[in-house]
């Protein structure tokens, strides 16, 4: 099977957003592979290994992106490429899916695409929708489990995980499916993979090499951002003799409160 | 000099800090309570590659360089001091001393499965009357036709009870000319018949780890189990120091970031006289010194890993980088419980098993007063390196990633 594995470069989940000079920012929080795509990656592997075939992981991002591929690589992909354009910079997700999508057909004849559920920095969770949208693929995601796979029929069956409880949906291939973390356990970088991506020579395909020229627009502007005010919080310890007392104090301090 | 680390290094640094903080922070204590070691531990080190990690790929290793050996001594430590006592042992004073002292028949038999993980090995030289005396051990190695005959006891050997190999210093000479041309070294199997092993119990840290003794009686081995030449063992002993001391010190170094991260972490929850502790210059002094030492043991450490990268003979720094960093790890564990305050006291916070964990590297790998005297030795001009009949070969990507 030809899969492609759709990664993001975002801070540590450590990270805390901030304002400064009116643009958001993470800080110099390090940067690493967003590990809801952890998932995915260790996803396309375990596919691969069940069903043969290739692996490449691709990545829209600025230069420092391609340490996210390396991760990827390290862990056990084929190949790695890194879209990087200016014309890129601010994208939205609509821009973001319109280059993923141009960059998976360029690849020619991808089976399968997966992506993480979300990226932790804007945490959208659509990307894979999107993409799957404008290739005119079925889209598989929030999938917890792949209970069949058959690649000569082109179908498979997935698990998704909702609210309610566990969808079994199946589909014809291709498809892109976003995965959640109930899917798996994503497997540590080997020493032979992290050697192996640390002398990987990573390409890069920018707006013409993947057709897509002129204006790419996002849709989503940011007019102003501000840092919600902070709540305070005060601790009142609520005294007496027996735990009736201590009730009925509470009751009526909630009343004053008018939290009831 | 170059101390910088490659994307390899900081990728091989992260895959081992990973699995440190994922996989065994979350039950460590539990481990150190039961004074056992987490079964999961050695297989699953095993499994990473990381018990093989600077070993060439041809003989079963990862192909990465003495510094990734380095970094994931920090890591693992960092952690808990028993994984990092794993890499001592097992890297340090057996594999690595298989590598540069070794046959190629003894590389395939005993240097691949160690390398590969499928066998655990320790070094064995400490005996109940006997530590840094080594041209004092009295267990003995008589020859009986080709083969050797072992007796004796050997004490306070970490992963005794676990190891399947160990790497053995015993008396062959006993009318030597100078007393270390008496000894020898030796690879043996510890399932041999009359080998017995067994843990200690009741040692005040490394608890989650093996620390035990071996005991051999009349134990037969052949000619090939002899790693070196007659004679050659006190030398090939302290060479295999230089390499399980670079891990000891690494490892301290990992420590001293524990204690500075917990401390750091406290400082900034905790608040006294208004404010949190973190203001308060006397709980900066103490941050601050963690710091430093981080730095300078970090350097230290990164300077012998260089140099053995280099294949220079490291044996000074290797010595100071121990030595510091031991002392500045026990002396951050100490500190950290002072910023905790009572807290730190209690085993509901890591830095007490930090402070139990620090004191016994200041004992083993040669005592730090014996450091002492290394180190004068080199500042005076008494002591130098002399050839080796092997060296440590340098590091060499070609050599050390080709089948």
């Amino acid at each position: 099977m030809n899969i492609v594995v759709c990664v993001k470069q975002t801070p540590d989940t450590a990270a805390t957003l901030t304002v400064e000079n009116g643009k958001a920012s993470w800080g110099e929080a390090p940067l690493v592979l967003n590990p809801w795509d952890e998932y995915a990656v260790e996803q396309a592997l375990v596919t691969q290994e069940a069903e043969g075939g290739q692996v490449t992981a691709i990545c829209l991002g600025p230069e420092t992106a391609e340490d996210a591929l390396k991760q990827a690589l390290a862990m056990g992909c084929d190949e790695a490429i890194l879209i990087h354009d200016a014309l890129f910079d601010s994208a939205d997700s609509l821009v973001a899916s319109r280059v993923l999508a141009a960059g998976i057909q360029k690849l020619e004849l991808v089976d399968l695409v997966f992506f993480g559920k979300s990226a932790v920095d804007t945490d959208t969770g659509i990307m894979g929708s999107q993409v799957a949208r404008r290739l005119g693929w079925p889209s598989l995601n929030l999938v917890a489990a792949i209970s069949e796979m058959d690649p000569s029929a082109k179908t498979m069956t997935v698990e998704r995980l909702l609210e309610e409880g566990r969808q079994v949906v199946s589909g014809p291939l291709p498809a892109v499916v976003s995965v959640v973390k109930e899917i798996n356990e994503p497997r540590y970088p080997s020493f032979m993979g992290i050697r192996k991506a640390s002398k990987a020579e990573i390409p890069r395909w920018s707006a013409s090499e993947i057709g897509l020229e002129g204006e790419v627009g996002s849709a989503l502007t940011w007019p102003a951002i501000q840092v919600p005010a902070k709540g305070t919080t005060e601790c009142e310890i609520i005294e007496g003799s027996d735990a009736a007392e201590i009730a009925g104090k509470l009751v009526d301090r909630l009343f004053e409160e008018k939290v009831i | 000099m170059d101390l910088s680390l490659t994307a390899e290094h900081e990728m091989a640094q992260k895959m081992v800090r990973d699995y440190a903080q994922k996989e065994v922070a979350p039950t460590i204590r539990e481990w150190d309570q039961k004074q056992e070691m987490s079964p999961d531990v050695l297989p699953r080190m095993a499994e990473l590659g990381i018990l093989g990690i600077c070993l060439p790929v041809r003989y079963g290793g990862q192909g990465m360089d003495f510094v990734a050996l380095g970094l994931a001594c920090e890591e693992l430590e960092a952690v808990d001091s028993t994984l990092r006592v794993i890499m001592s042992v097992h890297v340090g004073l057996s594999a690595l001393t298989l590598l540069q002292w070794g046959t190629d028949a003894q590389k395939e038999q005993f240097l691949t499965p160690l390398a590969k993980g499928e066998k655990i090995g320790c070094g064995a030289f400490t005996e109940p009357g006997m530590g840094s005396d080594v041209a004092n051990i009295q267990t003995t190695a008589k020859k009986d036709g080709t083969d050797f005959v072992l007796n004796g006891e050997k004490m306070w050997i970490s992963l005794a009870s676990k190891a399947d190999y160990a790497l053995l210093t015993a008396r062959t000479d006993f009318e030597p000319e100078r007393p270390s041309d008496a000894l020898s070294s030796f690879i043996i199997d510890l399932k041999s018949k009359g080998v017995t092993t067994g843990d200690i119990k009741g040692k005040l840290g490394v608890r989650a780890g093996s620390t035990g003794w071996i005991s051999l009686q009349d134990v037969r081995v052949p000619a090939e189990s002899l790693v070196g030449e007659e004679g050659e063992g006190f030398k090939i002993t302290m060479s295999g120091f230089d390499s399980g001391r670079y891990t000891v010190g690494a490892g301290a170094t990992g420590l001293i970031r524990a204690c500075l991260e917990a401390s750091v972490m406290y400082a900034n929850e905790r608040k006294a006289f208004g404010r949190s502790i973190a203001g308060h210059q006397l709980v900066q002094a103490k941050i601050a010194q963690m710091a430093q030492d981080y730095e300078i043991a970090r350097l230290l450490y990164l300077k012998a890993g260089w140099q053995k990268n280099e294949g220079e003979r490291n044996t000074f720094v290797t010595s100071m980088a121990k030595q510091f960093a031991t002392n500045a790890s026990f002396n951050a564990a100490s500190e950290a419980i002072a910023v905790h305050g009572g807290y730190g006291y209690s085993d509901e916070y890591p830095v007490e098993r930090y402070l139990r964990n620090s004191r016994g590297a200041m004992i083993y790998e040669g005592t730090n007063e014996i450091h002492s005297l290394i180190q004068a030795g080199y500042a005076l001009g008494t002591r130098k390196d002399r050839p080796l009949r092997k060296e440590m070969p340098g590091f060499d990507a070609d050599f050390w990633q080709s089948e």
